[in-house]
C-alpha cells in the first residue's frame, strides 16, 4: 500500500525542498516527528501486537471436572481456525463484500454525477445545492441510523405511510431488504462528502482545458466524460480506498438497526462479530483473533485496490 | 435504495446537449439561458437535495411533537408543536445527563482534534522539509496507519488499555483521538507545496532556531492545512462510536453518540425515551451542521491539497 501511494507521490514531488540540510537535521527532525511517532506506536503498533499475542492464547480450566480456577494457556492458531470455522463469521465477510460491491459503486456514481452536474451550474445555485448534499456528513453515523430507523419502521415512518396510501407496502427491514436499507444510510451519510472531494479535484483543472474543449466543439456532456472525469481520477481513487476501508468497518449502522428487526444478527458484520465475542461471550482471545483477521483483510483489499488502479494507470500511460 | 436511484444517472444524462451554436459563445462563456435540458438538470439536482434533506426535515418536525403525535400524526407535518417542552425534557432527564454528554463530546473532539492537528503538523512538516534517518520508515508507517481501519484497532486498544488501567477514563478516548495518520499525510503534502525553502533559509541566517521557525513562520504558513486537518479530526471524533462504546462503562463519560443510543435502546421499556432520543438527536446535529455550512467553503479549498495528489 505504501509503495502505491508513494509512487504517485514521488512523481509530483518538487525537487526544491529535497536537498535542504541544516546543521543537525536528524535531531531537529526527530524532535518534530517524535510526539506523533510515540503516540502512533502506543495506539497503533502496540495494540495490534498485543491483539496478535492475545489471539494466540486461550483459557485453560484446571481440576478434574474443569471447574477449577481458569488459567491462560498457549493456543497456537486455535482461535484463528475456530474463527474461520464459524459459518456466521465467514458469512459476515461475504455480507460486507456484497454490500461493498453494490454500495460503493452506487455511492461514487452518485457523488461523481452530482459533482459534474454542479460544475455546470451557476455559482449561487451550486453553492446552495452543494451545502444540502454535504449536510449529512455532519450527522454522526449512529444518529443517521437512528433517524433512518424511524423512517423505516411502519407506524412512525411517513415514507411507509405515503407509500401505503398508494397501495404499496414496502418492507425496509425484511430479510432481503435490510442490507440495502443500511446501504442507503451509508450512501446518505457519505455521498456528499465524496462529492466534495471530487468537486475539489474538478476545481483544480486548468481553465484553459475547458476553453480548448469548447473551441474544439465539445458539448458539455463530452467535456464532462472525456475531460473532467479522467482528470478527477485521483479523487475517485482516494474516495474508493476510503469507502472500501469504511465498508469493512461497518458496525454502528447495523447495531442501531438491530433492535428494529430480527434479521440483523449479532454477527451481521465482522466488527459486530468481534464485539459480540468480546463483550457478550467474554471470549477476548477469539475476539482478538477476529480483529486481527479483519485488519488483515482490510489491508489486503485496500492495498490490492491501490495496486490494481496504479497498474492500470501505468498501462494507460504507455 | 429506491429513494436514491433516480438522481444517480439522470443529472448527467440530462446535461447531454447538442453542441452550442457558434453565436452562443460570445465572450468565451456558455450562456446561462433557459434551456429545457438545464431546467431538467436543476429539477433532478433539487430532487437529490430533497433526498439529503428529508431525514433532517423529519427530525425537525418530529422534535416538536408529543410522544402520542410522534406515532399518531403524519410524519412530515407539524402537529401541536411543543418544542420548548420537549427540549427542556432532554436537558433535565436523568439529572441533566445530556449536558454531560454534550460537554464530553466537545472535550473529546475539541482537545483531541487540536492536539492531533498540532502533532500531525509537526510530523508532516518534518517529513516534508528534512532528510533524516528513518524518514522513509516513518512515512510508510503513516500510510499503513491511513489504510488500517480504525475500528479494527478499537478492540485491540481496549485490551491494551484495560491491561494498563486506562479503560473507562477520559484518556481512553482522548489518547487514540490525538493520532491522525491522514493528518500527517495531508500536512506533508501541504508543507511541500506551501513552505518556501527561501523563507526557512532566511530565518536560519537570522539566527532563528528550528523550533522558533516552526512556531512562528511555519504554523502561520500552514494554517489552511491545519484548519482542514482539525475539521476532519473534530468531525471524526465527534461522530466516533465504536471506540467510546468499547472503552467507557460510566455513562457520565459518554459522548453524545453513545448516550443517545442508550436512550434509543431503552425506549422499548420507557416509551418517553423515543421523544427524548429524537430531541437529543436534533440538538446534537445543530452545532456540527452549522459549522459544516459555514466552513465548507474553506474546507473545500484545503481539501484540494490532499486530493489532487492523493
Amino acid at each position: 500500500m505504501s509503495t502505491a501511494i508513494s509512487r504517485t507521490k514521488n512523481r509530483t514531488e518538487k525537487p526544491t525542498p529535497g536537498g535542504r540540510r541544516s546543521a543537525r537535521p536528524d535531531r531537529a527532525a526527530w524532535g518534530f516527528v517524535l510526539p506523533f511517532v510515540a503516540l502512533f506506536l502506543f495506539t497503533f503498533v502496540l495494540p495490534l501486537g498485543y491483539a496478535v499475542y492475545q489471539s494466540l492464547l486461550k483459557p485453560v480450566r484446571s481440576g478434574s471436572l474443569g471447574l477449577g480456577p481458569a488459567t491462560v494457556g498457549f493456543a497456537g492458531l486455535d482461535n484463528y481456525s475456530l474463527a474461520l470455522q464459524q459459518s456466521a463469521f465467514l458469512e459476515s465477510f461475504a455480507r460486507v463484500l456484497l454490500f461493498g460491491i453494490v454500495q460503493i459503486p452506487v455511492m461514487l456514481l452518485l457523488a461523481t454525477a452530482l459533482a459534474l452536474a454542479l460544475d455546470t451550474l451557476s455559482h449561487r445555485w451550486a453553492g446552495v445545492l452543494r451545502a444540502a448534499y454535504f449536510l449529512p456528513y455532519g450527522v454522526p453515523g449512529v444518529i443517521a441510523s437512528i433517524l433512518w430507523g424511524f423512517l423505516y419502521v411502519p407506524g412512525v415512518s411517513p415514507i411507509v405511510d405515503l407509500l401505503g396510501r398508494i397501495g404499496l407496502a414496502p418492507d425496509f427491514l425484511g430479510y432481503d431488504s435490510v442490507l440495502w436499507s443500511i446501504a442507503n444510510i451509508v450512501i446518505w451519510e457519505f455521498a456528499g462528502y465524496n462529492m466534495l472531494v471530487i468537486v475539489a479535484q474538478l476545481k483544480a483543472i486548468p481553465q484553459e482545458l475547458h476553453e480548448a474543449a469548447r473551441i474544439d466543439g465539445a458539448s458539455a456532456w463530452q467535456t464532462a466524460l472525456r475531460i473532467k472525469l479522467p482528470l478527477a481520477r485521483p479523487a475517485l481513487v482516494l474516495t474508493g480506498v476510503f469507502s472500501i476501508i469504511g465498508t469493512l468497518q461497518l458496525f454502528a449502522e447495523p447495531l442501531v438497526i438491530k433492535p428494529l428487526t430480527s434479521t440483523v444478527t449479532s454477527s451481521y458484520t465482522p466488527n459486530l462479530s468481534a464485539y459480540n465475542e468480546a463483550f457478550a461471550n467474554n471470549n477476548i482471545y477469539l475476539a482478538a483473533a477476529e480483529s486481527v483477521i479483519l485488519a488483515l483483510v482490510a489491508s489486503v483489499l485496500s492495498f490490492g485496490f491501490l495496486s490494481l488502479v496504479n497498474r492500470r494507470k501505468g498501462r494507460d500511460a504507455r | 435504495m429506491s429513494v436514491s436511484t433516480p438522481p444517480v444517472k439522470k443529472p448527467t444524462g440530462a446535461s447531454a446537449r447538442t453542441p452550442r451554436a457558434a453565436g452562443e459563445r460570445r465572450d468565451g462563456r456558455p450562456r446561462r439561458g433557459v434551456e429545457p435540458s438545464r431546467i431538467l438538470l436543476v429539477a433532478l439536482l433539487t430532487v437529490a437535495a430533497l433526498y439529503f434533506l428529508l431525514p433532517v426535515y423529519w427530525l425537525l418536525v418530529a422534535s416538536t411533537k408529543s410522544s402520542a403525535d410522534l406515532f399518531g400524526s403524519f410524519g412530515l407535518w407539524f402537529s401541536d408543536p411543543q418544542w420548548l417542552h420537549n427540549l427542556s425534557q432532554v436537558f433535565s432527564y436523568d439529572d441533566g445527563v445530556f449536558w454531560n454528554w454534550t460537554w464530553n463530546s466537545l472535550l473529546y473532539a475539541g482537545i483531541g482534534g487540536a492536539l492531533a492537528t498540532l502533532l500531525a503538523c509537526a510530523a508532516g512538516y518534518a517529513l516534508a522539509v528534512y532528510r533524516f534517518r528513518g524518514r522513509e520508515t516513518v512515512f510508510k508507517a503513516v500510510l499503513a496507519g491511513v489504510l488500517l481501519p480504525s475500528t479494527a484497532l478499537a478492540l485491540p486498544l481496549y485490551l491494551l488499555f484495560s491491561e494498563v488501567g486506562l479503560a473507562n477514563t477520559y484518556w481512553a478516548v482522548l489518547i487514540p483521538s490525538m493520532v491522525s495518520p491522514f493528518g500527517v499525510y495531508l500536512c506533508r503534502i501541504y508543507a511541500e507545496a506551501a513552505v518556501p525553502v527561501e523563507m526557512l533559509e532566511a530565518a536560519r541566517v537570522d539566527g532563528a532556531g528550528e523550533w522558533r521557525i516552526f512556531g512562528t513562520l511555519v504554523l502561520r504558513t500552514m494554517t489552511p492545512a491545519l484548519v482542514t486537518v482539525f475539521l476532519f479530526q473534530f468531525v471524526g471524533i465527534w461522530n466516533n462510536y465504536f471506540l467510546p462504546l468499547v472503552m467507557l462503562s460510566d455513562d457520565r463519560k459518554y459522548p453524545i453518540t453513545l448516550g443517545l443510543t442508550t436512550w434509543q435502546s431503552a425506549a422499548d421499556r420507557t416509551p418517553e425515551l423515543y421523544q427524548l432520543t429524537i430531541g437529543g438527536a436534533f440538538l446534537s446535529i445543530l452545532p456540527l451542521a452549522a459549522a459544516m455550512l459555514v466552513l465548507q467553503r474553506f474546507w473545500r479549498s484545503g481539501l484540494t491539497q490532499g486530493s489532487v495528489k492523493g
